[in-house]
C-alpha cells in the first residue's frame, strides 16, 4: 500500500501513515491474531472508511492506533506515525499529549462513553484544560462553542446537562463535541452511529462529513454498515482476518469489487433499490483467529477458491493507483472489472 | 417543604427546575429535602446526637449514683421518669450518657473501616491483577469468619474495652468495605468512558481520582451507612457478652445485659435500651436508603 503511494505525486506528507501493523492478544490458552498486516497511508482532509464484520479487526486498527490495549495482554509490531509522531515508539507521557490533542476518538456507544457524574460542559472544559492549559472559564466558553458547533439546541442549557438528561443523537452530538474539543488532526470513529435510530444516524453522517470538510481534519470512520461507509468515506478498505482485503476510492470499491469477499458483503447488504435481488448470506463463519489458515483467510468461504488460494495468503495485488486487492484472481487478471461481480449474482431483475 | 411540594407539583415550574443545570451535591439535596421519611430519619438522628453530647444539660441525676433504695423504679417514678436500674441509678441519664458509647462504637468502626476498606477495595479495582489478588485473598481468609465471631476473637484476645470493640468491630467492616468497593470499581474501570478518558489523554491518576473515584463514592457510602445499624448492634452484643465496654460505664448493650436480670421486677425499663437501639439501626438503615435514592444522579 505504502509503495503505492509512493509512485504517485503527493503534495503533502500523510497525516496517518501505518507500516505493516500486526496486533496479537495473548490469552492464557491461545494466542489470537487480531491484526494481520495492515498497512496505509491517510492524507489530511480525506475519510477513510474501514468496512467489515463484527471480529474483523476493525476497532482493534483504531484502538492500535491510539495504544489503547491493554499493554499486558497485547503484542503490536510495525510502524504507526500520526502527525509527525512515531507512536510505536513513545513513552506514556508523551503519548498522553497526543491522545485527544492530535488524535481523538468517538465511541460507538454515546451512553458509556461519557461519565454519568459529571456535565457535558464540565467533561469538555476538563479536556480542554488538559491539553491547553487555559482557564475554566475560557474552556468553557470554548465547550459552549462547540456544542454549538454540532448544533445541540439550547447549548448553553445542554452544557449544565448530565448524559442521562439527553437522547441518543444529542449524546453522540456532545460525544463529537468533546472529541473536537482539541481541534484534532486525525478523527478516530468507531462505529458511532451503530447505537442510534436510522433517522438520527443520517443526522450525524451529515455532521461528521461537515465538520470534518469545515476543520479539514482526516477521518477513519469504522464500520459494518455498507450504506454508512458510501455515505461517509473518500476512500474505503475492506478487512477481513484483520487484514486489509481491497482498498479503493469508495465509487469504485462498491461498483466493481475486485475481491470475492467484498462482492460478497455487497450482496447481503440491502443497499439501494433491491426490488428483485436476492440478499444472499455469505456461506460459513468467519476463521477462528486463533488459528488462521495458511492461505487466504477467505478461501473456505469463497465460491473461486482454487487450490493455490489455500497455500498462501496472496499478497497486496495493486489494480490502479490507490486500488489494491487481496487476491490471486486479480493479481493474475484473471478478473475483469469491467464487469461487476455484483450482477454475476443478481436474478432476473423485473 | 411546603415550598418543594408546590414547586414539584406545577409543572412549569417543575419542567423550568428540570432545566437548569445544578451540581451535584445541590441535586442531592434537593432530592433528600423532598424525602420526608428520610428527613424525619436525620431529625431523629440528630436530635439523639445533641441530646448524647450535651448529656449533662438533660438531666439532673448522675449516671453512676446508685442507691439501694431506689433499686429498679418503675417507668413514670417521680424524679427518675424512666424509673432506675438494678443498683438504682437513674435510668434516663445513663440512657443519655450509654448513648454517647453506643453511638461512637456504632459510628467510628465503620468511619475507619470504610477509610481502610475503601482505600484497599479501590485500588485492588482499579489496579487489577497481582495487587487485585492479593489485597482479595486476604479479603477471603477475614470473609471466612463470620463478622460477629471475628469481633468476639479479636476482643476475646485482646480483652475487653471501648478502644479494643471500636479495633476489632473496623477489622470486622473492612472485608465487606473491601469487596463492594472492589466490585463497584471494577465495574466502572471497564466502563467505555475510562477508556474515552484514556483516548483524550487523562494521566492514571487522574482517571482514578476523577472519574473513577466520582462513580464509585456514591455506591460506597450508601454502603458503609447501612453498615452502622449493624455496627452497633454488634457493639451492643459485644458489651452484652462482656466483651465490649465494662461497667460500669453506661453503654446500651451493656445496660441490657445488666437489667435483664430485672426483667421480672419491671420489664419495661429492662427493655429500654434495647428499644433504643433498634431506633438508632432503624434510623440509620432508613437514612441510608434515602441517601441511596438521593446519590443515584439516573433516577
Amino acid at each position: 500500500m505504502s509503495q503505492v503511494l509512493a509512485n504517485l505525486p503527493r503534495a503533502t506528507e500523510p497525516v496517518v501513515s501505518v507500516e505493516d501493523l500486526h496486533v496479537r492478544f495473548l490469552l492464557r490458552e491461545a494466542t489470537v491474531a487480531a491484526i494481520n498486516g495492515v498497512s496505509f497511508d491517510l492524507e489530511a482532509g480525506q475519510v477513510l472508511g474501514i468496512l467489515g464484520e463484527s471480529g474483523s479487526g476493525k476497532s482493534v486498527t483504531l484502538r492500535s492506533l491510539m495504544r489503547l490495549l491493554p499493554p499486558a495482554r497485547t503484542r503490536t509490531e510495525g510502524r504507526i506515525r500520526i502527525a509527525g509522531h512515531e507512536i510505536t515508539a513513545m513513552d506514556e507521557t508523551a503519548l498522553r499529549h497526543v491522545r485527544g490533542a492530535k488524535v481523538a476518538m468517538i465511541f460507538q456507544e454515546p451512553m458509556v462513553a461519557l461519565d454519568p457524574v459529571f456535565t457535558i460542559g464540565v467533561q469538555i472544559a476538563e479536556t480542554i484544560v488538559r491539553h491547553e492549559g487555559i482557564s475554566y472559564s475560557a474552556a468553557n466558553q470554548r465547550a459552549l462553542e462547540l456544542l454549538e458547533m454540532v448544533q445541540i439546541p439550547s447549548a448553553a442549557r445542554r452544557l449544565k446537562s448530565y448524559p442521562h438528561e439527553m437522547s441518543g443523537g444529542m449524546r453522540q452530538r456532545a460525544m463529537i463535541a468533546l472529541a473536537l474539543s482539541c481541534r484534532p488532526t486525525v478523527l478516530l470513529a468507531d462505529e458511532p452511529t451503530t447505537a442510534l435510530d436510522v433517522t438520527v444516524q443520517i443526522q450525524i453522517i451529515l455532521l461528521l462529513r461537515q465538520l470534518q470538510q469545515e476543520l479539514g481534519m482526516a477521518v477513519i470512520f469504522v464500520t459494518h454498515d455498507v450504506g454508512v461507509a458510501i455515505e461517509v468515506a473518500d476512500r474505503i478498505a475492506v478487512m477481513y482476518a484483520g487484514r486489509f482485503v481491497e482498498v479503493g476510492p469508495t465509487e469504485k470499491v462498491i461498483d466493481t469489487p475486485a475481491h470475492p469477499y467484498t462482492a460478497a458483503l455487497l450482496t447481503s447488504t440491502v443497499l439501494g433499490s433491491t426490488f428483485g435481488r436476492r440478499l444472499e448470506a455469505i456461506p460459513g463463519t468467519p476463521p477462528d483467529l486463533r488459528a488462521l489458515p495458511a492461505g487466504c483467510s477467505f478461501a473456505p468461504r469463497c465460491r473461486h477458491a482454487q487450490d493455490r488460494c489455500r497455500v498462501h495468503m496472496p499478497p497486496e495485488a495493486v489494480l490502479a493507483p490507490g486500488r489494491i486487492t487481496r487476491c490471486v484472481r486479480v493479481a493474475d487478471g484473471e478478473l475483469d472489472l469491467g464487469s461487476p461481480n455484483l450482477s454475476e449474482r443478481s436474478i432476473a431483475k423485473p | 417543604m411546603e415550598d418543594s411540594a408546590t414547586l414539584a407539583a406545577d409543572p412549569a415550574m417543575a419542567l423550568k427546575r428540570a432545566q437548569q443545570g445544578k451540581s451535584y451535591w445541590r441535586r442531592v439535596w434537593e432530592r433528600l429535602r423532598e424525602d420526608k421519611v428520610t428527613l424525619a430519619v436525620i431529625a431523629v438522628l440528630g436530635m439523639l446526637l445533641i441530646m448524647v453530647v450535651f448529656a449533662p444539660w438533660f438531666t439532673i441525676h448522675d449516671p453512676y449514683a446508685g442507691s439501694v433504695l431506689r433499686r429498679l423504679k418503675p417507668v413514670g417514678t417521680p424524679g427518675h421518669w424512666l424509673g432506675t436500674d438494678e443498683v438504682g441509678r437513674d435510668l434516663w441519664s445513663r440512657m443519655l450518657y450509654g448513648g454517647r458509647l453506643s453511638l461512637l462504637a456504632g459510628v467510628a468502626p465503620v468511619f475507619l473501616a470504610l477509610l481502610i476498606g475503601g482505600f484497599l477495595g479501590i485500588l485492588a479495582g482499579y489496579a487489577g491483577g497481582l495487587l487485585n489478588s492479593a489485597v482479595m485473598r486476604l479479603t477471603d481468609v477475614l470473609y471466612a469468619f463470620p463478622s460477629i465471631l471475628l469481633a468476639i476473637a479479636i476482643t476475646g484476645i485482646l480483652g475487653a474495652g471501648l478502644q479494643n470493640t471500636i479495633l476489632a468491630l473496623t477489622i470486622s467492616f473492612i472485608p465487606p468495605i473491601i469487596r463492594i468497593s472492589e466490585s463497584v470499581t471494577t465495574q466502572v474501570r471497564h466502563l467505555d468512558f475510562v477508556e474515552a478518558a484514556r483516548a483524550s489523554g487523562a494521566r492514571r491518576l487522574t482517571i482514578m481520582r476523577y472519574h473513577i473515584l466520582s462513580n464509585v463514592l456514591g455506591p460506597i457510602l450508601v454502603y458503609a451507612t447501612s453498615l452502622i445499624s449493624i455496627c452497633i448492634i454488634l457493639a451492643a452484643g459485644l458489651s452484652f457478652l462482656g466483651l465490649g465496654v465494662t461497667p460500669p460505664s453506661a453503654e446500651w448493650g451493656l445496660m441490657l445485659n445488666n437489667l435483664r436480670q430485672g426483667i421480672w421486677a419491671s420489664p419495661l425499663v429492662a427493655a429500654l435500651p434495647g428499644v433504643m437501639i433498634f431506633i438508632t439501626s432503624m434510623c440509620f438503615n432508613l437514612m441510608s436508603d434515602g441517601l441511596r435514592q438521593a446519590m443515584d444522579v439516573r433516577l
